[in-house]
Order: structure tokens, then C-alpha cells, then sequence
């Protein structure tokens, strides 16, 4: 590995709250411009996700360096809902791991931006996803092998609230508290809605709290469009060193644009191109 | 979709959404139907089902080992349970439970997998079931059926629903060629011969029988008249039809939209080399994962066309 001794300043980095807000709404934008352009994929569902990964990417939390992906001291972020490729694809461009012309490849035949997150043809994808509710126990795996490499980094795993209906989600969860990992996050995009409907006609999301905490986790709970709130509890949970900490991020589907948050169905559904520019004019 | 195309077929429905169709008409026949399904009702349309019977319809979150458990204590109870979702997320995330509470009891459980084979397109491969029918085949007892259009996939719908045993259902998300008139039947078992033929046999299911027709088409304009089996139940095989595809043209060519070990194809060379030896091709997904695209291209850049066929046809043909 010649990348051992790399630099953990290599991303850039800021902890301007403006400059940040504002690099969310150009995310925003270039994920609803990317999946018009596929016509398919899942832009609600990358709506909710945008300050967290933000935060995570460029509020200097995450440690990474683009130029060494396979940095083995990085810090992990693995999309467990990989149908939000977009941002994660977005975030990635403007980190630097690849080019932001690439973009609107996504879904293309031969593109390596595929429907759901590819790690064999992405640099900066830790995991392929796509299937729910198996990102947690490859976080678990990636936590277990900082400890038996004596290495510090940090997992971050983002679930959906639907896909912890799964019960793989669980047998992760009771794991990572019974092996007391320090270095392993889970953050929860609680968007209230899954496919075909609210989570609450599924299961009771108010339970989530005492569900995690009653499985052993320490629970933070925020607001996950609040950038301030985001960054405290990325921090929060990262200096906790006890055992594994779930953040749940109560956001809106959709976030940022009215007929996306107004509509569930929208999920899985691209904005149709005649749709576009008016909707890149409310996002800013 | 470019399929059918150059024998004139004319396109028709999804046979998810014939499947859809045909259990909401089955529904309104047979109260012991059930419905389970894991919040993707709305791309397997078994929410056509729930709408109007929504007290016999049961969305268990998206908890597949879950969903299949919950259809085989239905089934126990002599309920008919449909339990549907994509076919990778039923037969992969959900395979130890259909074993122990499916196939072993051999209960009466109706596994439909949609939105399957590469043909889904553009959300890629974590979405893309290329192995079920394999897994499926894999298991003692269970009735495994592709049915190549919407008429097909209603026919086929009734069948499993009539048929007393487990079965598993495979049906995909794009619009497909009509091969059929509504009259079709299904016959678990029986194999329906599409074309008469006697230089080879070209044996396929699934979309990928209509791209059969459209190689026949071909090779009739170079003097090679093929035999078309629609081979909509991979299990029980259609052994007979085989042996006299075998004995009577010589040569077979298996077409599926499905990976080339454990498939169709597969089925159909162990009863070939059990019951009549002869030259086989395979037109399939060759040990492979796909990726983004849309269906059609994905169809032609992993090599399941119409092109694909007559190449392996002709070179049997010619003793190659
Ligand atoms: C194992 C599995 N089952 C079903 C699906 C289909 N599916 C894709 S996204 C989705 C809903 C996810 O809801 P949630 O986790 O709340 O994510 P959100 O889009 O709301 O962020 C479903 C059911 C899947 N991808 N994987
Ligand atoms: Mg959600």
C-alpha cells in the first residue's frame, strides 16, 4: 500500500455554515438535474440526505483523501439506502473523486454511476447497495477490522426508515452493541415514508428511539436539515468511544422542492425534463 | 423493445402487469387468495389485488424473509398466499425461508418475482434477479414458471393459482411483444410449440421467446426451418417435448433472460443428455452481472437478440 502515510487534510474542508448551505443547494440541483437526464431514479430520497452528507463531506468530519480512495485509514460512509446514489454520486464529484462532467452519465450503459451504488467501478463507493438493509452489518465488518488493524477510522452508515424494517438491520444492531464498537455510526434518514407508503402504516416510527436504545445504542435525535444540528451530532457521535451511536435525522422526503415533500409517490420517479427548469428556479 | 419486431408482433403489457390483472380477477373468484407483499406493490401490482380486497392483502414492510414466513403460516392454514416482490429481493434475501417454509413443508405458497432479468434496465443490478430461476429449480417440489407474454402471464397466473403446491412465478417490468391470443392456456408442464420446424430446435422463454421467432423468421431466409418451444415451466420439464426437439431436428438452442448456469438452459441439457444426445447452443447471460442501461440495450450488449440465436442455430445446423 503506497498510500499508507497519506494526509487526513486532504479534502477540503469548511465549518462555514453559508458556504456549506450553499454547496447543499447546488447538490440539490445537480441531483435533479442528473436524474431528469436518466429519466428514472430516485432524487426524493437523495432530497433528505443532502445536509447530512454535506456536513459529512465537507464540514470536516469524514477523513478522506480522493486522490487514495483505498486509504486504509479513511474514514468508511457506506449508503445502506443506496436508491440515493445521486447525492452520494453528487458528493463524491465534488470531492473530487471524479470528474463532475460524469454526472450525466448516471444509469448510462457503460457509465460506472450505475442505478444503485457500484464499489468495483466507483472510487469512493465502500459498498454496493441497492438491496436494503445490509449496510450496517458491512459497517459492523469494516468497524471489527479497524480494531484487529489497530486503526482509528470512523464507519458511517446511512439507513432509510423503511429498510430498518429489515430484520438484518437488527441482528447488525445487536452485534455492534454486543461487540461494543466505538467507531461505528449509524445515522437514519427518518423521512416518514418508504415506497408505497407512510412508514407509520408499516410500523410505529416514534418507537425507533427506545427500539435502538433498548438494542444497546446510544440514540442522538435531530433535525436533519439543520446543518448546525447535523454537524454537532456527527461530532457527538464520532468522540463517543463507549460503543455504537445512532443518529436519527428526522427529515422531510423530498427536501427543498414543494411537489416532491407534498407527494410520496414521487419516490423512485425522475422530475420529467419539461418539469426542470422551474424546479431548479425554487431549489436556487 | 426490439423483440417480435420482424414477425410483426405487436406490443403488448408488462406480464407483471397481466399478473397484476389476473390475480385481481382471481381475487373476486377465490376468497382463499391472500395477498403478501414487502411496500413495492406498486411496481409488482399486486396493489391492483389490495385496492379492492384490502382486508385479504398484507404489506409486511420491506422484510422479505418476513413476508415469505408470514405466506407459509397463511398457507398452513389453507389459505392460497401470493407472496410477491422483486424476484432478487424473494428468491435471494429470502431463500432459508422459502426453503424451510415453503418447499420442505411443500406448502401451498405462490412466490411471484417481478422485475425480472436484465431487461428492468436502468436501476441495475442490485435490482436485477438473473439467478431465481436456478434457485427456484433448486428446490424439491417447487413449480417454476416464465411465461413469455401478458396472455401467457395470465394463463400462468390461474394455473399456479389452480395447481395445489408451491410454485414460483417469474415476471418483468418491461412492456413485451404479444406472442399469444387471450385464448392461451398454460399447462404446468407442457411446453407449447410456437412454430413447426425440423432443422433445429430453438427452445427459449420469458421475453426472450418472441426474439426466438424473430431468429426463426431469419433463418427460414436461409433455407433453416425452426422448430419454437416455449418452454414456460423450467420445472417439471417438458422431458417429451425435448427428447422429440432432440430427435427430430438434431440440434437446440436454449434463449433465456437468465444466467447460463443453472437456468433453462441447464434443465434442458440434462434431460438432452440423459434422453437423446444432440449439438446444443445457449443464448444467455454468460456468468455475468449486467449493469445500467435501458432494457434494450442491456438485452443487446450482454448478447440476448435474435442475432445471438441464429448464429448458435447455424452453427449446429452446419455441425459445428
Ligand atoms: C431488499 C429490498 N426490498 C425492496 C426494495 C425496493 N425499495 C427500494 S427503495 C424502497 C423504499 C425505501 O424506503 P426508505 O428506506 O424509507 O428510504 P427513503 O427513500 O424514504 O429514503 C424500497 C421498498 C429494495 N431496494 N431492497
Ligand atoms: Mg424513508
Amino acid at each position: 500500500m503506497g498510500d499508507q502515510h497519506a494526509s487526513a487534510q486532504a479534502q477540503p474542508a469548511t465549518a462555514n455554515l453559508d458556504e456549506l448551505r450553499d454547496l447543499a443547494r447546488r447538490l440539490r440541483r445537480e441531483v435533479l438535474i442528473m436524474t431528469t437526464e436518466a429519466g428514472s431514479g430516485h432524487p426524493s430520497s437523495s432530497f433528505s440526505a443532502v445536509e447530512i452528507l454535506t456536513q459529512l463531506y465537507f464540514g470536516g468530519i469524514l477523513r478522506y483523501n480522493p486522490q487514495q480512495p483505498h486509504w486504509p485509514d479513511r474514514d468508511r460512509f457506506i449508503l445502506s439506502k443506496g436508491h440515493a446514489a445521486p447525492i452520494l454520486y453528487a458528493v463524491l464529484a465534488e470531492a473530487g473523486y471524479f470528474p463532475k462532467d460524469e454526472l450525466k452519465t448516471l444509469r448510462k450503459l457503460g457509465s460506472p454511476l450505475e442505478g444503485h451504488p457500484n464499489m468495483r467501478r466507483l472510487p469512493g463507493v465502500e459498498a454496493s447497495t441497492g438491496s436494503l438493509g445490509q449496510g450496517l452489518s458491512i459497517g459492523l465488518g469494516h468497524a471489527l477490522a479497524a480494531r484487529l488493524d489497530g486503526r482509528d477510522y470512523q464507519v458511517y452508515v446511512m439507513l432509510g426508515d423503511g429498510e430498518i424494517e429489515e430484520g438484518q438491520v437488527w441482528e447488525a444492531a445487536m452485534a455492534a452493541a454486543n461487540q461494543k464498537v466505538g467507531n461505528l455510526i449509524a445515522i437514519v434518514d427518518n423521512n416518514r415514508y418508504q415506497q408505497t407508503s407512510a412508514v407509520s402504516k408499516v410500523t410505529d416510527p416514534a418507537l425507533y428511539d427506545d427500539k435502538w436504545a433498548a438494542f444497546g445504542w446510544k440514540v442522538l435525535e435531530i433535525d436533519g436539515h439543520d446543518l448546525e444540528q447535523v454537524r454537532d451530532a456527527l461530532i457527538a457521535a464520532r468522540d463517543e468511544k463507549s460503543g455504537p451511536v445512532v443518529i436519527i435525522a428526522h427529515t422531510i422526503k423530498g427536501k427543498g422542492l414543494k411537489i416532491f415533500e407534498e407527494d410520496y409517490t414521487w419516490h423512485g420517479r425522475a422530475l420529467p425534463k419539461d418539469k426542470l427548469a422551474e424546479a431548479l428556479e425554487e431549489l436556487g | 423493445m426490439n423483440l417480435g419486431t420482424e414477425v410483426g408482433l405487436k406490443m403488448g403489457k408488462a406480464t407483471r402487469d397481466a399478473f397484476g390483472e389476473a390475480l385481481r380477477d382471481i381475487g373476486r373468484e377465490n376468497p382463499a387468495v391472500v395477498v403478501v407483499d414487502g411496500d413495492v406493490s406498486n411496481s409488482t401490482r399486486t396493489e391492483w389485488f389490495g385496492k379492492e380486497f384490502p382486508d385479504r392483502f398484507f404489506d409486511v414492510g420491506i422484510a422479505e424473509s418476513n413476508l415469505v414466513g408470514v405466506a407459509s403460516g397463511l398457507a398452513a392454514n389453507g389459505k392460497i398466499p401470493v407472496a410477491a416482490s422483486f424476484a432478487a429481493f424473494l428468491l435471494c434475501n429470502a431463500y432459508d425461508q422459502i426453503r424451510m417454509g415453503v418447499a420442505y413443508p411443500h406448502l401451498n405458497v405462490k412466490l411471484v418475482g417481478s422485475h425480472a432479468g436484465i431487461s428492468i434496465g436502468e436501476d441495475g443490478p442490485s435490482q436485477m434477479a438473473i439467478e431465481d430461476v436456478a434457485l427456484a429449480c433448486a428446490l424439491p417440489g417447487v413449480v417454476v414458471l416464465v411465461p413469455a407474454d401478458e396472455h401467457a402471464a395470465r394463463a400462468a397466473t390461474r394455473a399456479m393459482i389452480a395447481y395445489d403446491g408451491p410454485t414460483y412465478l417469474r415476471v418483468g417490468r418491461p412492456n413485451v411483444p404479444v406472442v399469444y391470443d387471450e385464448n392461451v392456456q398454460i399447462e404446468i408442464g407442457k411446453a407449447i410449440t410456437v412454430r413447426e420446424g425440423g432443422d433445429v430446435t430453438i427452445i427459449a422463454n420469458g421475453l426472450m421467446v418472441a426474439a426466438a421467432l424473430d431468429a426463426a423468421a431469419r433463418l427460414a431466409g436461409q433455407g433453416i426451418e425452426a422448430r419454437v418451444l416455449d418452454m414456460h415451466t423450467v420445472k417439471p420439464l417438458d422431458e417429451a417435448a425435448v427428447a422429440a426437439a432432440a430427435r427430430e431436428t438434431g440440434g437446440i438452442v436454449v434463449a433465456e433472460e437468465h444466467l447460463h448456469h443453472g437456468g433453462l438452459g441447464s434443465v434442458v441439457a440434462m434431460a438432452v443428455a440423459r434422453l437423446h444426445p444432440c449439438r446444443m447452443g445457449f443464448v444467455d447471460l454468460d456468468d455475468t452481472y449486467a449493469q445500467s442501461g435501458t432494457g434494450e440495450e442491456l438485452l443487446r450488449e450482454y448478447g440476448l437478440t435474435a442475432d445471438r440465436i441464429v448464429e448458435e442455430a447455424t452453427r449446429i445446423v452446419r455441425g459445428g
